[in-house]
């Protein structure tokens, strides 16, 4: 529990910064850099939160699965432009994720 | 029964329930993906039954909330595996610069091609990027927010579903490469997959995701005065 209540400490400070100063990043964004800074300075220790995160993270396909759910109000919308819809989504998702994945590859460092 | 399909515990519950077959089924068939199954599942039932997606979404927004936490957890794996991302940071975050002018590029220029309406265009641009920041982005260059967050959605769920394969097909191999391709093109929803193959693949996913959307949302600024 005491993991789960860091977790939620860092989005509540997140998105309380992200009202005061209106940067344009999420809160929970906001959050993550944050917590992330507290564990490399050592202020938070990994064997506190890691087996909330761990156990988050293992099922975080769960915590998107409403938002596919959601898809299916506005199928008429996709229905009438399914072609577009169908393009952009396959075929455009391809294009960046090779295009991504060769350059990172491209730019891989190996050895020493 | 109205009453009932109304309550949270029932939105959580199918949910919960859905995702575990779904989890149940990949065990048994290696291709099968959790998420199409335990969200195709449940737009199945809810359609047969009747039930609208407000009555869902009673449950279906405690379950979303939990993204809240889950995205601070992503310092976890970043922070075990920052020494393998320090390494690989220039493939890491040229992925990302890349992948977000593709992304916006090829969104829009598929969808013209397609014969799209400019609305469409508008809309479907941001969605490689996680969700928040595609919303405030479409909104920003005069899209429908909606519309975003479904196409969003679906980029998320086939990134996920056809990515890691895709990737090893084209010669995409190393986790540093495969979590940076698809945290920039899937988001969060491409990384919740991946994250349970490789930690390492999913902490390079969970940085590229942010990276991608920092520069997504800086690249749309001069395109915000263009299409004005």
């Amino acid at each position: 529990m005491r993991g789960l209540a860091i977790l939620l400490a860092f989005s509540l400070l997140g998105l309380m910064l992200q009202e005061l100063t209106g940067v344009p990043l999420p809160g929970n964004v906001i959050g993550l850099v944050l917590f992330s800074i507290c564990l490399f300075a050592g202020w938070i220790k990994l064997h506190w939160v890691e087996p909330t995160a761990n156990f988050l993270l293992r099922h975080l396909m769960l915590l998107f699965a409403p938002f596919v759910v959601g898809t299916m109000a506005h199928w008429d919308t996709m229905r009438d432009n399914w072609p577009a819809v169908l393009g952009s989504v396959v075929g455009g998702t391809m294009i960046v994720l090779i295009s991504s994945g060769w350059t990172s590859q491209a730019l891989r460092r190996e050895n020493a | 029964m109205t009453t009932l399909s109304q309550s949270p515990l029932f939105g959580v519950g199918i949910t919960v329930i859905a995702y575990v077959l779904g989890l149940a089924l990949r065990k048994r068939i290696a291709w099968a993906h959790p998420l199409f199954i335990c969200a195709g599942t449940l737009i199945l039932f809810l359609t047969l039954a009747n039930i609208s997606y407000e009555d869902y979404r009673q449950g279906g927004d405690l379950i979303i909330f939990f993204l809240q936490p889950a995205t601070v957890a992503l310092g976890v794996p970043l922070y075990k595996h920052s020494h393998a991302i320090r390494r690989q940071w220039r493939g890491i975050v040229a992925a990302v610069l890349v992948g977000a002018v593709v992304g916006l590029a090829s969104s829009a220029g598929i969808v013209w091609l397609l014969g799209g309406s400019r609305d469409l265009i508008i809309s479907t641009m941001p969605k490689s990027v996680t969700a928040p920041i595609a919303l405030e982005l479409s909104q920003m260059l005069g899209g429908e927010r909606e519309l975003t967050a479904v196409l969003t959605v679906l980029t998320g769920l086939v990134g996920s579903m056809f990515g890691p394969w895709v990737l090893k097909r084209v010669g995409v191999r190393s986790d540093e490469s495969i979590g940076a391709a698809i945290g920039t093109a899937s988001h969060g929803i491409g990384t919740a997959r991946i994250i349970r193959d490789s930690e390492l693949q999913g902490a390079v996913g969970g940085v590229s995701m942010a990276l991608c959307g920092i520069a997504t949302a800086i690249f749309t600024i001069p395109l915000y005065y263009w299409l004005r």
